[in-house]
């Protein structure tokens, strides 16, 4: 029988929690039970579900039971697939840099700036270079936000301004400064051939160049901007995916209290 | 149908009229403009199609001509018209001819309205006769497999390359969809222009043009036939070529198409007169072609709160209601907008959902109703989403929704994936199976929590819409009434493709179509 739910070997595991050689817990420790579900270019028989298995094999995973396979059209199935994997990680050897800033609601955010500022915080945000995804800072910028986020254009005291997409960063620079602005936030989505270090790059040289680089916050975000990788490039912080609007000026108006920017 | 919320009736009656008004005062406002996507669906519908050497479609390429000499105001038809009657070409070959330089419409000899319109009729009837063999196929098809009931289950695609969004449309259907929707690429609705010919890339969507219309219609014809349905194709007239797209979908047989002035004007930050104008004709060629609109009224719910702002989505779908009829569209192809966005963690907001919902019913009984699914709730929580998900299908099924829009359990995480879809419409056809009836012999309590929602919701759209009359509709958009979103009548994008016509001014199209589907 392939894939029976219950599996009646008994397993003896080193049941103590060891942080060096860390592993999924499913109801027992170390057991390394994981689940995972996908789908194969491929009909819905035994050969597939057997394709489905090796696969799982190959990703580490021992004894995978294929507990559930369904067809999506005559050469597409679903699988869902349960397995122990055989790899771990060294918990005590992990060193994330994450922005470290408490995240404030939008409220909390206009108060703040109230508080400290007695302002509006100017917002200039774009997707520079050739980029011509809009998603990432429409996300962060347009009142209507992302995925129950609101955007900058909501908040009451921050004046947002997004340019869109294909912005130069010569433009960009341009347009912060004559808009004053305090925070310039840079979204990059195409991320081939690393085209993005090369961008994010240019932008600082041109900002240091200028001189505007030590009055204003300059973030970067997108789906393969980490916080570490914004710090390397001369950024004040980076957000990847699952951040929204709050991160970002939470983190911005922190800063420029810290930094002394009025 | 007996009413189960005890609605007061009077106050339904009170809030349509001061729609009504509303639509009226508006319409005054339409019937005196045009605007450049309004004459490139003109030239469409006459034929005019393909791109010049540089990629510019040449319904483009003649508006551009004359708006640079200032003939605008007296519309694409006339000027066509006088060229076809003086060169004796087609209208694409005087477009082509506009395009090399060759004719100037400016110097084209001016013959009287009735010879230039004379001199168009063949086009006009041409297009005319295909968009009705169109209708009459759908109904064939229809007759022939026998139109579902109950609740259309639909999903989207959204690769970006139509290609394979054939594909993952063509499995879809085979698990059961009854309306497919290929989502636009992001930012097409800010183009004033449509793209030509088969497209394969495009970022959260694929971009919305003629070929690719055609390419998904014969695929779902293909799969429709093999499993003895007939399945709905959608796609987004919203933007800035509102009209054109109308258009294009139908010359090319899609079955619902979303169609609201509103949603541009607040979430894309298009101009409200353009994009009203633009609106009156895109519904006037929908409702000839026999397409489904929808309304985006569920939008509003996603920036402002769904409790609170409940008023206003009806409010807007009475609007909308009203601006429908004013181009002709029948009810059975009103689409109106509605949503379950309520935050899951209020007591006893599946009772309002379901007040609303059953409220949206009563109110629009034979409207064929568009319910959204949750989104803004939606965490990343797959399992949790999946239960968001089957009690929005409850909802749908015990108050006869028509378009159930399937939420999927990666909301907010991607794209459907293929088994994301086929988990949607398992989830949806097991709720609608086992609780097929459930609504019918379910009576809700009198003046309990949710007749009382529901009459609540009702008499705040009612105020608002008293309020709307005062301000007008470019007023309330100024207002920040809808979606918490305030929108200047002179702001947003798309304002100078707006004239006034002037009095050689004529639309062929507007009175066959209004006439047509009477």
């Amino acid at each position: 029988m392939s894939g029976g739910l219950y599996n009646l070997d008994k397993k003896v595991y080193d049941t103590t929690l060891d942080l060096t050689d860390l592993k999924p817990y499913g109801d027992t420790m170390n057991d390394g039970k994981v689940q995972l579900s996908f789908t194969l270019p491929v009909a819905d028989d035994e050969r597939g579900i057997e394709a489905a298995k090796l696969l799982a094999k190959k990703m580490g995973f021992m004894d995978p039971a294929v507990v559930c396979h369904k067809a999506l059209d005559s050469d597409f199935t679903f699988y869902v697939v349960y397995g122990q994997t055989i790899y771990s990680v060294d918990y005590t050897k992990i060193n994330v840099i994450k922005v470290e800033s408490e995240v404030m609601e939008m409220e909390e955010v206009n108060e703040f700036i109230r508080e400290h500022f007695h302002r509006k915080i100017v917002v200039v945000g774009a997707s520079t270079g050739t980029d011509a995804h809009t998603v990432g800072i429409d996300a962060i910028m347009n009142r209507k936000g992302f995925a129950g986020h609101y955007g900058l254009e909501r908040y009451d005291m921050v004046e947002a301004y997004n340019l869109g997409s294909q912005v130069t960063n010569e433009e960009f620079l341009a347009k912060a400064k004559e808009l004053h602005a305090d925070v310039l936030l840079v979204s990059q989505t195409v991320t081939q051939k690393d085209i993005h270090i090369k961008n994010l790059t240019e932008l600082i040289e041109l900002l240091e160049a200028d001189g505007y680089r030590d009055k204003c916050i300059v973030c970067c975000g997108g789906p393969r901007i980490t916080h570490e990788l914004a710090k390397e490039l001369g950024y004040d912080a980076g957000f990847g995916p699952g951040c929204f609007a709050e991160h970002n000026i939470s983190f911005a108006v922190n800063e420029m209290v810290k930094r002394g920017l009025k | 149908m007996k009413s189960k919320l005890n609605l007061n009736k009077e106050l339904v009656e009170k809030a349509r009229m001061h729609a009504k008004n509303v639509a009226i005062d508006t319409q005054n406002f339409i019937d005196k403009h045009t605007t450049v996507a309004v004459e490139r669906t003109v030239l469409r519908l006459l034929g005019v199609d393909r791109v010049d050497f540089y990629g510019v479609p040449m319904p483009n390429v003649v508006v551009d001509h004359l708006v640079k000499k200032n003939l605008l105001s007296g519309g694409a038809a006339y000027y066509m018209g006088c060229a076809i009657a003086t060169t004796g070409l087609n209208p694409q070959g005087v477009s082509q001819q506009i395009g090399r330089g060759k004719i100037d419409l400016s110097l084209i000899d001016k013959i009287p309205a009735k010879d230039a319109l004379a001199a168009l009729m063949p086009y006009i009837k041409k297009s005319v006769a295909k968009i009705k063999r169109n209708k009459q196929k759908r109904s064939a098809y229809l007759r022939k497999y026998g139109d579902k009931q109950g609740a259309l289950l639909y999903v989207i695609v959204a690769t970006g390359n139509i290609y394979e969004d054939i594909v993952q449309a063509k499995a879809a259907a085979k698990q059961g969809a009854d309306v497919i929707a290929v989502i636009r690429t992001t930012g097409q609705s800010l183009l004033d222009y449509v793209p030509y010919g088969a497209t394969t890339e495009g970022f959260g969507g694929t971009y919305a043009t003629q070929q690719n219309f055609k390419l998904m219609r014969a695929a779902l014809d293909e799969v429709g036939e093999e499993q003895h349905r007939y399945i709905r194709l959608c796609n987004y007239c919203s933007g800035l070529c509102m009209p054109e797209i109308a258009a294009m979908g139908a010359l090319e047989r899609l079955d619902v198409m979303l169609n609201d002035a509103l949603y541009g004007i607040l979430f894309r930050d298009i101009n409200m007169k353009r994009t009203i104008i633009d609106q009156y004709f895109s519904r006037v060629i929908n409702g000839f072609a026999g397409v489904i609109i929808n309304t985006g009224e569920d939008n509003y719910l996603t920036t402002a709160d769904a409790v609170a702002e409940a008023h206003t989505v009806l409010a807007s779908q009475l609007l909308n209601e009203q601006f429908a009829i004013m181009a002709g569209l029948p009810e059975k192809y009103m689409g109106l907008g509605h949503a379950f966005e309520i935050d899951p963690s209020i007591e006893n907001g599946f009772l309002y959902e379901l007040a609303q919902a059953q409220m949206a019913r009563e109110i629009f009984p034979k409207a064929p109703l568009k319910y959204m699914p949750p989104t803004k709730y939606m965490t990343g929580n797959i399992f949790k989403g999946h239960v968001q998900d089957a009690l929005f299908n409850v909802v749908t099924t015990m108050t006869h929704q028509r378009i159930h829009l399937l939420g999927m359990l990666t909301e907010a995480i991607h794209t459907p994936f293929m088994a994301d879809r086929a988990l949607s419409i398992e989830n949806a056809r097991y709720i609608q199976t086992t609780m097929k009836d459930l609504g019918d012999e379910i009576v809700f309590k009198k003046d309990g929590i949710i007749q009382k929602r529901a009459n609540e919701v009702l008499e705040n759209a009612t105020d608002l819409l008293e309020k709307i009359e005062q301000y007008g509709l470019f007023g309330t958009l100024s207002r920040g009434v809808f979606a918490d979103i305030k929108r200047s009548p002179d702001g947003g994008k798309g304002l100078e493709g707006v004239v006034e016509k002037n009095e050689i001014y004529f639309n062929p199209f507007i009175d066959i179509m209004k006439e047509g589907h009477k």
